[in-house]
């Protein structure tokens, strides 16, 4: 194993975990909300109960606005490099979109979330997801 | 009113969050999930950051009481490690490592790089909304 010191922003993303944990702590005391994205969209695509959809299309519609927030503050764009194209891509958001409906939940909802509630269902989707998205790199970088 | 404003505030820190800590960028995401080539442990910082906000503020903050703009608090119900979790986490997995996108930075990048991501976020839905249907028909 080597560590890529290059490209290693301990500080940055310590802060901007604080700042999605923080959220998810105010999702759940002022709402009553577990701050799953997943479940979030989930539930606008295929509402399960009438007159829910508001609060979701107001997270989401923040959740757009808090990069550009940063763009503006930071006055320096958000990195930004994608790493599939063609095909790929739409294949990998169909998997993310079934996988995370399927599962019940993704990164923020059984990450950020269900581990902080230290639910053991969560911690095993989290290994699980990992292991497989770690997998899947190494093939497409290592294996071929 | 104040109630809608502190959803859109949540929102925009949780998106803000994902702009700090790098998890906007497919490069950095494909560059941390490479722990057998030049690692980059950035992100686990950002899960590390964020749980531990999360779990000690819930110490901190009154439990039991509801919460201040909703009748009650609305946690999943399920527990076991079944069939569905499993193999639902499995394919998320492999899209995630595929595309270096979950679904919250599909969301938020679609403000930075809307050409690219769109057909990701497109997808995501249909499968979201696939996803669910097959899960309504195995649950009832």
């Amino acid at each position: 194993m080597t560590i890529d010191f290059a490209s290693f922003t301990p500080a940055a993303s310590l802060a901007g975990g604080v700042m999605i944990g923080i959220a998810a702590l105010l999702l759940m005391r002022l709402h009553g909300r577990v701050m799953g994205i997943s479940g979030i969209l989930g539930g606008l695509v295929r509402p399960s109960s009438d007159g829910d959809a508001g609060w979701r299309v107001l997270f989401v519609f923040g959740a757009l606005l808090g990069p550009l927030i940063v763009i503006h503050l930071l006055g320096r764009p958000v990195a930004v490099q994608p790493v599939a194209d063609g095909l790929m891509l739409p294949a990998a958001g169909l998997l993310v979109g079934l996988g995370t409906a399927i599962g019940s939940g993704c990164t923020s909802g059984h990450g950020i979330c269900g581990l902080a509630r230290l639910s053991l269902r969560s911690a095993a989707a989290v290994g699980i997801f990992m292991c497989a998205a770690v997998i899947t790199v190494y093939v497409i970088r290592h294996a071929s | 009113m104040v109630r809608s404003l502190t959803i859109i505030l949540v929102g925009a820190l949780f998106g803000a969050g994902l702009a700090v800590g790098g998890m906007l960028n497919p490069a950095k995401v494909a560059g941390f999930l490479d722990i057998f080539g030049v690692w980059d442990p950035s992100l686990a910082f950002v899960m590390g950051g964020g749980v531990v906000a999360n779990l000690v503020g819930m110490r901190f903050l009154q439990r039991g009481r509801a919460p201040l703009f909703a009748s009650s608090f609305r946690l999943p119900d399920a527990t076991g490690i079944d069939r569905h979790l499993v193999g639902g986490a499995v394919l998320f997995g492999i899209g995630w490592g595929l595309g270096g996108l979950c679904p919250g930075p599909a969301i938020s990048s679609l403000v930075l790089v809307p050409g690219d991501v769109a057909l990701f976020v497109v997808m995501m839905l249909a499968g979201l909304f696939g996803g669910r249907v097959f899960m309504a028909r195995r649950t009832g």
